[in-house]
């Protein structure tokens, strides 16, 4: 459903609301897999964004991104240097995830370390500023950061589900999607769940409490 | 939101409402939010836009590779010339100006994208101003136009990589000619025959950018294309009519798109990009680009 602010908006930082502002958005939900701003970044940039990033700060805009700054905020402008002030180790390298026609013109395979917590995140910028992560650690998913979204891993045992939705109602959140999926039966179950409201951190911390919840986090929502 | 201009006048004429305000009550049901709430963030749309015109229009401004900026002051300022104090020369000059506030990593709004982003704010602020017409009316007038941008995303596309510039600056111009058509006083199918006026003048237009880069020829499109919306407006508002309706001229952009060669799609690959001009100044100024 296309919404009148996506039409009207972002309100950015230009060039471009693919390779600027989607970029962006890109680097602020891979920062939320670590829980925060990380020390080492390694980011694969494929097709249109390894051909045409750095005269559009492709590369300024994800790495201010990952440092926790929007599309309109004009530290994009600098985040570079901004970043080596803070201490965020990053690497820029251009690759090929895929033939043209598979993988979306405007990819980014986003590596990231913090406090000995790693991640790997693919997601693509689709043009206006809108946003699809379609891998997380190896796990296919569908996050467009339109809502608050909460992401797990958890093992694969019976009543996973209503547990963890049993979790989310005591707190009054409303679900507005979840999708489960996993790599092998009786494999790690891998959750997304798009939630209609903000989450403290007593809902991240009591799923993390479950003994069968390897991991969670709370990707924030990045659209208007 | 609406999929179908046409579908929006019918209500609109139903419910005896402007496309605007059936535009705000839509996204409301949508979202579900109240409708305060999206003018409000529409309004602060506005400001950014306002802002992006007057820091455009000093002047000082350079893009990444240097080859935009200071054109919206050059014209701003000069005093002689065929349309000299006329709103058409400032709506152009506020064109230019977003547009090289957005080349230069200034804070724009993508309406409907970055690289289109000057037409809108250009033609809508201009007109405002030009009749002293208030926020109130701009809010609403940027609400139609968000009706008739998500239309061209739901039936055609609002990507130069998926459609071709006519995807941007032409379906910027379309938005602003239907949204300013509105504000004006027009009535719901005076804007959708200035939709359809906009684009049709838009049809075939090639997304060419130098070395990729939403600079050149992007800038100018977007005078360029907020002097089609402002023919559009006035052609609209004397009652002239366009026989193939709005939406069958937005499909047919889509379908031109989706057929156009992929080097006349943001690729660099054709157009002006690949002049030998083009070409040259693209090498030049990405090594530029690279020591920075």
């Amino acid at each position: 459903m296309v919404s009148l602010l996506d039409i009207i908006g972002p309100v950015m930082v230009g060039p471009s609301s693919s390779h600027t502002a989607g970029a962006c958005r890109l680097g602020l939900l891979a920062r939320c897999l670590v829980g925060g701003t990380p020390e080492r970044a390694r980011i694969e940039l494929h097709g249109s964004f390894a051909r045409t990033g750095e005269g559009h700060g492709t590369d300024k805009a994800i790495v201010g991104g990952l440092m926790g700054f929007r599309p309109d905020d004009e530290r994009l402008r600098t985040s570079l240097e901004i970043a080596e002030k803070e201490g965020l180790d990053y690497k820029f390298e251009k690759t090929k995830l895929g033939e043209e026609g598979a993988v979306h013109p405007n990819t980014a395979r986003i590596s990231i370390e913090r406090g000995g917590r790693t991640s790997v995140m693919v997601g693509s910028s689709l043009g206006a500023g809108r946003v699809l992560i379609t891998e997380i650690d190896g796990y296919p998913v569908e996050v467009t950061g339109n809502y608050h979204t909460v992401v797990l891993v958890a093992e694969d045992i019976p009543g996973s589900v209503a547990r963890i939705a049993g979790v989310l109602a005591e707190h009054h959140i409303n679900i507005a999607t979840l999708r489960l999926t996993r790599k092998e039966r009786g494999g790690d179950a891998f959750m997304v769940i798009e939630i209609d409201d903000v989450p403290d951190e007593r809902v991240r911390d009591e799923l993390r409490a479950l003994s069968w919840v390897k991991w969670a986090f709370r990707l924030e929502k990045v659209s208007a | 939101m609406y999929r179908s201009l046409q579908e929006a006048v019918r209500d609109a004429e139903s419910q005896k409402k402007t496309l605007g305000q059936l535009a705000l009550e839509t996204e409301s049901r949508d979202q579900g939010r109240p409708v305060a709430e999206i003018r409000a963030a529409l309004k602060r749309a506005l400001d950014v836009m306002r802002g992006a015109i007057a820091q455009g229009l000093t002047g000082d401004l350079r893009s990444a590779s240097g080859l935009v900026g200071g054109d919206a002051a050059k014209l701003h300022t000069r005093a002689t010339g065929p349309l000299a104090d006329t709103p058409f020369r400032d709506i152009l000059s506020r064109a230019l100006a977003v547009q090289e506030v957005n080349a230069a990593m200034g804070v724009i709004v993508a309406a409907p994208t970055a690289g289109g982003a000057g037409v809108l704010p250009a033609v809508l602020t201009g007109l405002a101003d030009a009749r002293k017409l208030g926020d109130e009316q701009l809010v609403d007038a940027l609400a139609t136009a968000g009706l008739i941008g998500a239309v061209v995303a739901e039936r055609a596309s609002l990507s130069g990589a998926e459609g071709g510039c006519q995807a941007e600056t032409g379906a910027a111009a379309a938005m602003a000619a239907g949204a300013a058509t509105e504000m004006l006083g027009g009535s719901p199918t005076q804007v959708v025959n200035a939709v359809a006026l906009a684009q049709q003048g838009t049809l075939g237009l090639v997304c060419d950018p130098l070395g990729g880069l939403v600079e050149l020829p992007c800038v100018f499109r977007n005078a360029t294309g907020a002097a089609i919306a402002l023919a559009a407006i006035e052609m609209a508002l004397a009652g002239i009519t366009f026989a193939i309706p709005a939406d069958e001229v937005i499909d047919t952009m889509g379908e031109i798109g989706r057929e156009m060669d992929v080097r006349y799609r943001e690729t660099a690959g054709g157009g002006l990009a690949a002049t030998p001009t083009g070409r040259r100044l693209a090498r030049e100024r990405l090594v530029q680009i690279k020591k920075a």
